[in-house]
């Protein structure tokens, strides 16, 4: 590829203690186009995606955003250079409502008097919002959007965490593990919603063990084993059981796909 | 999108014929118990309000108008005044998953400086009260940096500001008390809290006026402003809530130094209530527990993030209708704090019933 990569890493380095998470990875996601990762477990996934929304600063390395050095002290500084995660965990405050979740951190205030000097919050404006973010989703099956997401079903909250990066980012979307917790129907959904935001033009990284999900959206795969980064394989041109043998060192990656 | 997925994975061809009616939920449990839980559950001030008004009744019924009086009802509040304001505090460091055992101690301190800075230092009240309120602040400011930065448990830190504030408190007075008289003749701004008008047979003190106002103040900045819900996120998961895009230090400093701010009104209250400025009052030693106490029995949970501070005003009420009730019975003062701790056992039961909505 000749275009210059939208959100890059390199050389990043994490430690916990005595145990190296990132061990000089590099990273690179490219405009427009959907990057999954995958990796056995603790081969450093989450580790890689955390430093690149922030949640954790590397100890070494460059993350680079439109070719510009950044650094992410933490995840809202990431989010205020259009980069919206969503975590495994989801992120969300459970005895709140959908609304105020969604709109965690960047809530609309009123317009005149009420919102400038009470900083009375514009509720009506946020439901509508959340509303028409969660229809297209498909999410209708959600009653009630003030009632609190520890009321939802793991799938419902997963829907929610997904259909808030997909409102909120501009530049680049990560996911992880976005279809773990839901059904067949609810997974599709969350597939279409990410060839959707695809077609926006926003670029998504995409952390999953689901092997037919990556194959069925991902334009490249980022294998990722022992805290760097393997290979980058088309996933046209390899079959998952390679994948997968490369992921977990069953066999090694031809040396001309193997990252530098 | 199915070329990619080869025969064995073809398990979504039959999701085009999947209903796509939206899951409906048929609500089973219909019962008038369910539909009370449900209600407890949106609105959680509702049990404690209803413990109040049931109180209220059975007293009016027993004691007659000797109870049910406008006089006696508003010596109610004036008699709850303090420790109303304390509960403020104390339910917005306990909505962040905190505890605050120092909110007497901050209060206790914050009178001595204002009565010291008038009387030893001749500054005029008009900048020796906010000096005393400043004080509580940065008590607040100092127990926020080290549970937010230094990541000391709430319990600890409080515990241990609790007895530095109070030794520093009788340190800095030299035990000294400052008497009403001089107070009333030299710095009746000092007393202005306990200013007192009549409305019929009620009488209201400025203090008592102060404490609703802090109530419906804070009420409605927990609930519509995004500070508000920042504080119920942070109480509710403090990670979740960090990668959510919430600042939790600035969270947590607003809610400490702000919660010590108000100690400082209740300080200020104080010597409306007492006439006087004295080290040794007793808000120093219980202000902390009598605090607690109402936010528990209001119903905001202790774990954080959950519960509104009307109820733990209405607990700091429930609490003064118990005192003064029983008292007019000629019970003996102890069954008020029988059945004030059958009420929190009671409060916390309830409490964990409700949130048996959500699973």
């Amino acid at each position: 590829m000749t275009q210059q990569p939208i959100l890059a890493a390199r050389g990043l380095v994490k430690r916990y203690g005595k145990v190296t998470a990132l061990d000089r990875c590099d990273f690179d996601l490219y405009p427009g186009e959907i990057l999954a990762v995958i990796g056995d477990n603790g081969a450093g996934k989450s580790s890689l995606i955390k430093a690149l929304s922030g949640a954790v600063t590397p100890d070494a390395g460059e993350i680079r955003l439109d070719g510009k050095p950044v650094t992410f002290e933490n995840p809202i500084a990431a989010r205020e250079h259009g980069i919206e995660t969503v975590y495994q965990t989801l992120a969300m405050s459970p005895a709140l409502s959908i609304v105020d979740n969604m709109f965690m951190g960047r809530e609309i205030r009123r317009s005149g008097f009420m919102g400038k000097y009470l900083r009375k919050l514009d509720k009506a404006a946020m439901e509508k919002f959340a509303r028409e973010k969660l229809n297209e989703l498909g999410l209708m099956t959600i009653q009630n959007i003030g009632q609190a997401v520890e009321t939802l079903s793991g799938g419902q909250r997963q829907g929610v965490a997904v259909a808030r990066a997909a409102a909120f980012g501009s530049k680049v979307i990560i996911l992880d593990e976005p279809t773990a917790a839901l059904g067949v129907k609810e997974s599709r959904k969350v597939l279409e919603l990410i060839q959707d935001v695809k077609r926006r033009g926003i670029p998504i990284v995409l952390i999953s063990h689901n092997m037919p999900h990556v194959f069925e959206v991902a334009d490249r795969i980022h294998v990722h084993r022992l805290g760097r980064r393997l290979c980058v394989v088309d996933p046209k041109s390899i079959t998952m059981n390679d994948a997968v043998a490369f992921m977990t060192g069953a066999k090694e990656p031809p040396s001309d796909l193997a990252a530098a | 999108m199915s070329e990619t997925a080869s025969k064995g994975q073809d398990y979504e061809s039959s999701l085009s014929s999947a209903s796509n009616r939206v899951a409906e939920f048929e609500d089973t449990r219909k019962g008038l118990i369910h539909r009370i839980q449900h209600a407890l559950h949106v609105t959680p001030a509702l049990v404690p309000l209803i413990v109040l008004l049931a109180a209220i009744v059975i007293f009016a019924l027993t004691l007659g108008s000797r109870f049910f009086s406008p006089g006696t009802l508003t010596l109610i509040l004036q008699q709850v005044q303090i420790v109303g304001i304390l509960a403020a505090a104390q339910t917005l460091i306990i909505l962040t998953a905190g505890i605050d055992l120092s909110v007497g101690a901050i209060a206790v301190f914050c009178s001595v400086i204002m009565g010291a800075f008038t009387f030893r230092y001749g500054i005029p009240p008009l900048f020796s009260i906010p000096a005393g309120l400043a004080v509580g602040t940065a008590i607040g400011a100092a127990s926020g940096w080290l549970v937010s930065r230094v990541k000391l448990p709430p319990f600890i830190v409080t515990l241990g500001m609790w007895q530095i504030v109070l030794a520093a408190n009788y340190l800095y007075s030299r035990n000294e008390t400052i008497r009403s008289q001089d107070i009333n003749e030299q710095a009746p701004l000092l007393g202005l809290m306990g200013e007192r008008f009549q409305l019929g047979g009620a009488i209201i003190t400025l203090g008592v006026v102060a404490m609703i106002v802090l109530v419906v103040v804070l009420g409605y900045c927990l609930r519509s402003t995004a500070w508000g819900r920042h504080v119920y996120a942070v109480g509710d998961d403090a990670e979740a809530a960090e990668l959510a895009g919430v600042n939790r230090h600035r969270t947590i400093m607003s809610v400490y130094m702000l919660a010590g701010f108000i100690c400082g009104i209740a300080g200020w209250v104080m010597i409306g209530r007492f006439g006087s400025v004295s080290p040794s009052a007793s808000t120093g030693v219980v202000g902390n527990i009598q605090s607690i106490t109402a936010v528990v029995i209001g119903g905001i949970s202790l774990f954080g993030g959950r519960g509104s501070i009307y109820g733990a005003f209405f607990g700091a009420l429930i609490v003064g209708v118990f005192e003064l009730g029983l008292r007019m019975a000629g019970a003996n003062a102890q069954w008020t704090y029988l059945l004030i701790g059958a009420l929190i056992i009671g409060a916390v039961a309830v409490d964990q019933w409700i949130r048996k909505v959500t699973s």
